[in-house]
């Protein structure tokens, strides 16, 4: 059986490859879909140490994280899809200015 | 056994591809294909409810709508001649310095995890059913929940308000 150190050690290497997702990355759409390989890293540490502990909290809270993941997919590409319609780009590099 | 290694090595190389990838379509079909990697992993942790809302919720809602405003702005796949020819892992040391720190906190956090002694095997207990959780749902974290819809309408609210056209400034 594995154990709750390999769980979370793919949680750790998945969280990884999100947060190089957001930093390498120059595009809005990956950008974003970097941060909800972190959201998911974290669910799946959140489910085992649920697990190990023997209670429904785990599961809970991935709940709500799920919603709020789904709020903030909203919301950001809203924000992509004006920003797209200003400028015609979906690279951050674009966006410097806070007001033209 | 077996299984956790299968589903753990899909999920970190459609992970990986994922930010690899030129194209933000086959960036989004990886990452359900990640998501479905991962939801094989909560049934292993005897959690089938978010297994299932995983691919529901997940897989289904919030990749759709990625896939659809990917879609909606039909974007060029890459926006300079400089994207064009070296790909985003193999860019110059400004631009690596993002995944240097990201090698940085991959290294940290198998420092760390492995410093652990203690045996992390699990107890072996009943599955949580969905009951137990739809009754903690509404009893423990009621409050939770409701601040939850809440956070639902003003994400609505808010995504409406942003993302249609600016008709008082006369439009674009």
């Amino acid at each position: 059986m594995p154990s709750l150190n390999d769980y979370l050690l793919l949680s750790g290497i998945l969280f990884s490859i999100g947060t190089a997702g957001v930093f390498v990355r120059r595009n809005l759409i990956t950008i974003l879909l970097s941060v909800e390989i972190m959201l998911n890293a974290v669910n799946l540490s959140f489910v085992a140490f649920g697990r190990s502990l023997g209670t429904a909290d785990g599961q809970i809270i991935v709940f709500f994280v799920m919603t709020v993941a789904a709020a903030e997919a909203a919301v950001g590409l809203a924000i992509v899809i004006a920003l797209f319609r200003h400028r015609e780009s979906l690279n951050p590099d674009t966006f410097t200015t806070l007001k033209w | 056994m077996t299984l956790f290694y299968f589903f753990g090595a899909v999920a970190v190389i459609a992970s990986l591809l994922v930010i690899a990838q030129r194209n933000p379509i086959y960036s989004v079909l990886l990452l359900i294909a990640s998501f479905g990697a991962l939801s094989g992993l909560y049934v292993l942790l005897d959690a089938p409810f978010v297994a299932v809302i995983q691919i529901i919720i997940y897989a289904g809602a919030i990749m759709v709508l990625f896939l659809f405003v990917v879609m909606l702005l039909n974007a060029p796949q890459e926006e300079t001649d400089f994207d064009a020819r070296v790909h985003p892992l193999l860019r110059p040391a400004a631009m690596r310095l993002g995944a240097v720190l990201a090698i940085v906190l991959v290294v940290e956090l198998m420092w760390s995890l492995t410093r652990i002694t203690a045996s992390g095997s699990f107890p072996s207990g009943a599955v949580i059913s969905v009951a137990t959780i739809g009754r903690r749902l509404f009893t423990d974290y009621a409050f939770a929940f409701e601040v939850t819809s809440v956070l639902i309408l003003v994400a609505m609210v808010g995504a409406v308000v942003m993302a249609k056209q600016d008709t008082a400034r006369g439009g674009k």
